[in-house]
């Protein structure tokens, strides 16, 4: 894996214009018929969908409005990264696992989608192999085979330079993955010799190195089924071919896509979809006010997740009817501070240990825009995601730092003060506002820090992800927030804290932490295959990063969604950054 | 006046070229000379973890492999006759007029272009027509009773039209009329496929940016009438026994109307370029908005198809101001 | 001559209380404008009458209110923005008609129909932006229930009377295609379309060029003969008075000063600021240098008018009479002899004196 850099999955964050006092005006405006509202579906508590479904029902017929302020990276399942088209793209393109549409952590729970089954691991967990359901067919009914979906992961993950937007995990994990060339340029009718097809609902994968959370990989769009004849590189995307309850009608690049039933899909096959709504519209590029309105107006969901705009939250979280409908959700992140472990003094665990002591986690969790966007936070693991286990080693009264416990470190490091330097992205300002929260708690306990910004599109490539550069500029507190691919210990910890994973350029072990015990902690994980046993061990790493004091869990990020009111079975998943799970949402009325 | 209007067109060409090489530099020259190499320039166009023959790949189909000038002359070259992409497994013909290709979208830009037009130029014709009427009808009414309750009120709320900006208006707009009070329509509906509903679902729209245009038109108006009613040709029609009105319509606005059209035919030549914040704020699917994504994505063909179709309209809206104006006042000359 | 009445003659104007025999009949008129500076006394109390067929030059520098007068009869600038603003007071009476009483609508009626106007410059007078044909249809159908066709015939005929050559092709001309002396005409060919009844010419020839100033004269003149109509020619050139005015008003700070018959006036001036304006009437048979120096000083603040006569600054006769009189009492019109009527301090043998010795022999 040497050489990749880091990927993480990417969870769209609006940001478009602050509209700020003039959107605040518009709110105050609206609040006259505050309390005619709740038509429709039956009113539900605050953050009763991230307890349970809220809505549940089957009704059928409908059209069902899904609405972005920006445009995905792709709707084609073999060229996205974004977390919502994971989530979205299951309507029209089965993964051979998925996760249950669930409440919380436990929609982290896979499921087999288009596989019968689990996945079935031989060799000590490098060979696993899947068996199709039967009656599996595409909208035009032809027989979706095991060969489809080998060729989906050969052409999303082996040629980048066609479909470059989506991760490359099965490039890296399997066997002969860097030497073929990919199925546009490898015309061979065998293709990729680590994907077995022995008979049209068999396929086989052959792994360089044991990897038992392989179900989570095979649960991306990647593994959806695509047929070689209709594929047509990036055109696909005009002409995707539904394997799902959903079937393209239309698509007009950067404005609208609307499906609608896929009448070759066969519910006898798919114990998990329901095809609820007549039709679903996705409108792209909508204004992010409007789409807030249209929620809270009950009929449209915000297909990026990524929660309301401030303005709106100041809105929905002063009026009880709103908030009833609204569900503030772990978003499946850590907001962190990583502590250089090779700039000085910080090679010293004491004077890190100092830095944990001295920050006023509140003062973070304050400019980041308070308890709705996040909670304060102490473990590395955030609490939706599998293996999190709660602690606080750093513990002081009220999370708000200790002055006296962190000079009482810096002592024993043998330092009375320290000048050093923190980096943050200059186009986030909560980012820059927590930084400079942490830089006044530091100042308390005689650490001097000064601020540093730069672009977030180069954070990685060009600054705080190349660690020749912050060894040279002295940047010892490095700005950080983490998502994982998916929603394991090994999926969220793999690229923060292997010391094996240290690249020059794009790294994303900021912290450049390179703790033998938690490497080989990390490799013995992912080759265990009890769940429990495997959770003990993210447990233990995140415990031992927190001895080591490797970095600063500062929040754990929320969102706050509003809930549509029109529209039913919406249940928000950890799964998915804590988005409503977008399988089943049907209309309730109109 | 033939001649005179193939001056003017050749010179237009000549100017777009000007732009488009400009445009061309500011995205591939500048750059470069800032350090950016080819690589680095393509492999924004990859996206997560690419090989050295990734890179390659897509240097190759985006032509970074090549000189700048060469490059230039290809993106003119497919304006005349067409160019043809390679994208791996297919290859992507691009009819004339191509201005290029969105490797970011996979989209030709041409076509996004002229599918997006008929929003921009409802937008902006509709919106036209509304601050034209009312901006000159306020202006009319200030200039004839200067100073009075009318003329400082509405000056005062042309003031205001003028200083608030879009993302007020238009959203205050969006939540009184489609939200409080859901008179209007919310998703953009063409005007071939119901031109009530078209009308509709615009008129919010047309209003927010009417009122920021309508109020220095009415500036424009009331100071162009006071002046063009202390006129000595003003004092003649009345001395025939013109009625006021006719005097006013007939002889006064005729005359502080033609400085207008300069101003008109600017502002709407610059609007169908793309009424970037009003598409914004209405989502509306126009080529301000096309633009705006573009250029969040760094995304050249785009950014410079909308560059050049909105010079295209400024120069063509020129160039039709001062034919109207020379219809106008039969003083002006073209040579 | 001018039929003035005798019903208060010896104490200043004349306040008859029926219209007399005059077409025009001006009485007592006063237009005030009230500024932030105060009242500006444009005409205040001015008298005059003046018979069909007869002209009446009103002369006097810039500023005298003599252009006011004139649109004060058109009843042009109650009109527009500053119309709101004017006071006016006294009677006008035209053809048996009050005007000053009368509706704005009434007034627009006779406008262009029973009088006309002419402008100093016709070209800024004419709209830019029409044919010269095109504005004297206009005026033609405002007053006529006729059709364009007729109406263009009409511009055409009048267009050949005031000596247009080929002017079915000039009517379709624009005012800036046409030399001034051109533009004249066809203004005036536009202010007679009606056959008006008066016709106010504000200084008709100003802009023009000295050859062609004698033919608009003479093209005036013709008209007047022609159509019968009363003319007020309004100008600062006595020159002009000379050679087509029956009858002259001399005004001095927004009043009369003297007035009489043309003859009366150029042999028997009375008033020393008709001297004035005699003396700087340019005379081709004389030298420059050999001639009176015309009126020293500015014109009057018409906010605040001196006191007395409002002259007495300017007037090197000011302290002839006895006393302070010139400074304290505004000297009224007194009847000279006939029509001829005069508003000064000084007395009849000083003026005589003054006339004979000091002024005529360097005209």
């Amino acid at each position: 894996m040497e050489g990749n850099p880091p990927i993480m999955r990417r969870s769209a964050l609006a940001a478009i214009a602050a509209i700020g006092s003039a959107t605040l005006l518009v709110a105050g405006c609206s609040k006259a018929d505050d309390n005619k509202d709740g038509n429709g579906g039956s009113s539900a508590a605050a953050n009763a969908a991230t307890k349970g479904v809220v809505n549940a029902s089957d009704k059928k017929g409908g059209t069902l409005t899904y609405e972005l302020s920006d445009v995905p990276d792709s709707f084609d399942p073999g060229n996205t990264y974004y977390a919502y088209m994971y989530n979205f793209s299951r309507l029209y393109a089965r993964p051979l696992m998925t996760f249950e549409p669930a409440a919380g952590s436990k929609g982290n729970t896979l499921v087999p989608d288009l596989a019968a089954s689990k996945g079935v691991s031989s060799d000590g967990g490098k060979t696993w192999t899947y068996k199709l359901r039967s009656g599996l067919k595409y909208q035009d009914g032809t027989p979706i085979t095991s060969k489809d979906v080998k060729y989906a992961v050969e052409r999303s993950n082996f040629a980048r330079d066609v479909l470059s937007l989506g991760p490359n995990y099965f490039q890296q994990f399997l066997v002969g993955g860097d030497k073929y060339k990919g199925p546009y340029k490898d015309k061979s009718a065998k293709g990729l010799a680590s994907i077995e097809t022995p008979d049209d609902t068999t396929i086989v994968f052959h792994l360089k190195t044991a990897f038992q959370e392989f179900d989570y990989l095979v649960s991306a769009p990647q593994t959806a089924p695509v047929p070689q004849a209709k594929d047509n590189g990036v055109d696909y995307v005009k002409n995707i071919v539904s394997s799902g309850s959903y079937q393209f009608q239309s698509y007009q690049d950067g404005k609208q896509a609307v499906l609608v039933r896929n009448k070759n899909w066969d519910p006898k096959t798919d114990p998990l979809r329901k095809q609820l709504p007549d039709k679903i519209v996705v409108n792209l590029k909508v204004n992010a006010e409007t789409i807030d309105k249209d929620v809270l107006a009950g009929d449209a969901i915000d297909l990026g997740g990524s929660g309301v705009q401030a303005a709106t939250q100041a809105q929905v979280l002063t009026d009880a009817s709103k908030k009833a409908n609204t569900d503030n959700t772990y978003g499946g992140r850590l907001v962190y501070m990583a502590i250089n472990t090779k700039v000085k003094p910080f090679d010293n665990v004491a004077c890190r240990k100092a830095v944990e002591y001295a920050v006023d986690k509140v003062s973070v969790q304050t400019a980041e825009g308070g308890p709705i966007r996040g909670e304060v936070a102490s473990t590395v693991l955030p609490p939706d995601i599998t293996g999190y286990s709660k602690a606080d080693e750093y513990a002081t009264t009220g999370s708000k730092g200790d002055v006296a416990k962190a000079k009482e470190q810096l002592k024993a490091c043998g330092k009375t003060a320290i000048n050093t330097n923190i980096s943050a992205r200059s186009d986030r300002q909560p980012e820059i506002d927590a930084a400079t929260a942490i830089i006044n708690s530091l100042k308390k306990v005689g650490i001097n820090a000064t601020l540093k910004q730069y672009p977030s599109g180069k954070y990685f490539t060009d600054y705080a992800g190349v660690p020749k550069f912050t060894e040279q500029q002295n940047i010892g507190l490095i700005m950080m927030q983490w998502g994982a691919d998916w929603p394991s210990g090994y999926g969220f910890l793999q690229q923060i804290l292997n010391g094996q994973a240290i690249s020059q350029s794009g790294n994303t072990n900021l912290s450049q932490y390179n703790n033998k015990s938690v490497n080989d902690l990390l490799a013995k994980a992912i080759g265990t295959q009890d769940t429990t046993e495997r959770n003990s061990i993210y447990t233990q790493i995140d415990k031992q990063t927190m001895d080591d004091a490797a970095l600063v869990p500062l929040t754990y990020f929320k969102v706050l969604l509003a809930r549509p009111t029109n529209y039913t079975n919406l249940v928000s998943t950890a799964a998915f950054s804590g988005q409503y799970d977008y399988l089943n949402i049907g209309v309730a009325s109109k | 006046m033939i001649s005179y209007i193939l001056r003017r067109t050749l010179a237009a060409v000549i100017l777009l070229l000007v732009v488009s090489a400009v445009t061309f530099a500011i995205f591939f020259v500048l750059p470069r000379l800032a350090g950016q190499t080819a690589d680095q320039l393509a492999q924004q166009y990859i996206g997560k973890s690419p090989s050295k023959a990734d890179i390659a790949a897509v240097k190759h189909n985006l032509g970074l492999d090549q000189p700048v000038y060469v490059q230039y002359w290809h993106f003119i070259k497919g304006i005349v006759s067409g160019a043809t992409y390679d994208l791996g497994p297919t290859t992507v013909h691009c009819d004339a007029p191509c201005f290029g290709y969105s490797f970011k979208t996979h989209q030709a830009v041409w076509p996004q272009l002229t599918s997006r037009m008929p929003v921009t130029l409802s937008l902006a014709a509709g919106a036209a027509v509304l601050w034209l009427v009312s901006g000159v009808a306020i202006g009319v009414v200030s200039a004839l009773k200067p100073r009075s309750f009318f003329d400082r009120t509405f000056m005062g709320v042309a003031l205001a039209g003028v200083s608030l900006p879009m993302f007020f208006t238009g959203n205050l707009a969006i939540l009184l009329f489609t939200y409080q009070w859901p008179i209007f329509g919310r998703t953009y509906v063409p005007f071939t496929e119901n031109p009530a509903q078209w009308a509709n679902t615009l008129i919010p729209a047309w209003c927010s940016l009417a009122l920021l245009y309508s109020a220095i038109y009415a500036r424009l108006t009331r100071s162009g009438m006071l002046e063009t009613m202390n006129e000595d040709y003003i004092r003649t029609a009345r001395a025939k026994g013109l009625r006021e009105r006719k005097v006013v319509v007939r002889h006064g606005l005729r005359a502080a109307l033609t400085p207008i059209i300069t101003v008109f035919g600017m502002d709407l030549g610059l609007l169908l370029g793309g009424a970037v914040i009003t598409e914004t704020v209405f989502s509306l699917h126009g080529v301000g908005q096309y633009a705006v994504q573009a250029i969040d994505d760094n995304d050249l063909p785009p950014i410079l198809g909308v560059t050049l179709l909105a010079a295209f309209f400024v120069v063509i809206a020129n160039l039709l101001v001062d034919l109207l104006y020379a219809a106008a006042d039969p003083r002006v000359r073209l040579s | 001559m001018t039929e003035l009445s005798k019903t208060g003659a010896a104490v200043g104007e004349p306040t008859p209380s029926s219209p007399s025999d005059a077409f025009l009949e001006v009485r007592d008129l006063k237009v005030h404008f009230p500024t932030d500076d105060g009242i500006v006394k444009s005409v205040d109390g001015l008298s005059f009458s003046l018979e069909k067929g007869k002209t009446l030059s009103i002369v006097g520098e810039s500023g005298s209110g003599k252009s006011v007068t004139s649109l004060a009869i058109m009843g042009l600038h109650r009109l527009g923005a500053r119309g709101k603003n004017v006071r006016m007071s006294g009677e006008i009476w035209l053809g048996g008609k009050e005007l000053v009483s009368a509706s704005p609508d009434e007034v627009r009626r006779l406008r262009g129909r029973e009088m006309a106007m002419i402008f100093q410059d016709p070209l800024s007078a004419m709209h830019p932006y029409y044919k010269i044909g095109d504005q004297i249809v206009e005026a033609y159908r405002v007053h006529n229930n006729v059709s364009k066709k007729v109406a263009r015939t009409r511009a055409i005929e009048m267009l050949d009377r005031v000596g247009i050559p080929e002017p079915a092709k000039r009517i379709d001309g624009y005012p800036h295609e046409f030399s001034g002396g051109m533009r004249q005409r066809a203004m005036i060919a536009m202010a007679l379309v009606n056959n008006p009844e008066l016709l106010i010419a504000d200084e008709p020839t100003t802009a023009l060029d000295v050859t062609v100033q004698a033919q608009i004269l003479d093209l005036i003149r013709d008209l007047q003969k022609e159509f019968g109509s009363a003319v007020v020619l309004i100008t600062h050139d006595l020159g002009v008075v000379a050679e087509i005015a029956d009858d002259v008003l001399v005004m001095y700070g927004g009043r009369c000063v003297e007035r009489g018959p043309v003859d009366e006036i150029f042999e028997k001036p009375q008033h020393p600021y008709t001297w004035g304006l005699l003396g700087s009437m340019p005379r081709i048979d004389r030298e420059t240098s050999d001639r009176l120096i015309p009126v020293k000083g500015q014109p009057p603040s018409l906010i605040n008018v001196p006191s007395g006569c409002a002259f007495h600054p300017r007037c090197p006769y000011a302290d002839l009479p006895k006393g302070n009189v010139t400074r304290t009492v505004r000297p009224e019109l007194q009847q000279v002899d006939g029509g001829h009527w005069s508003a000064c301090h000084l007395s009849a043998e000083d003026r005589t004196r003054i006339w004979t010795e000091e002024i005529a022999p360097k005209l």
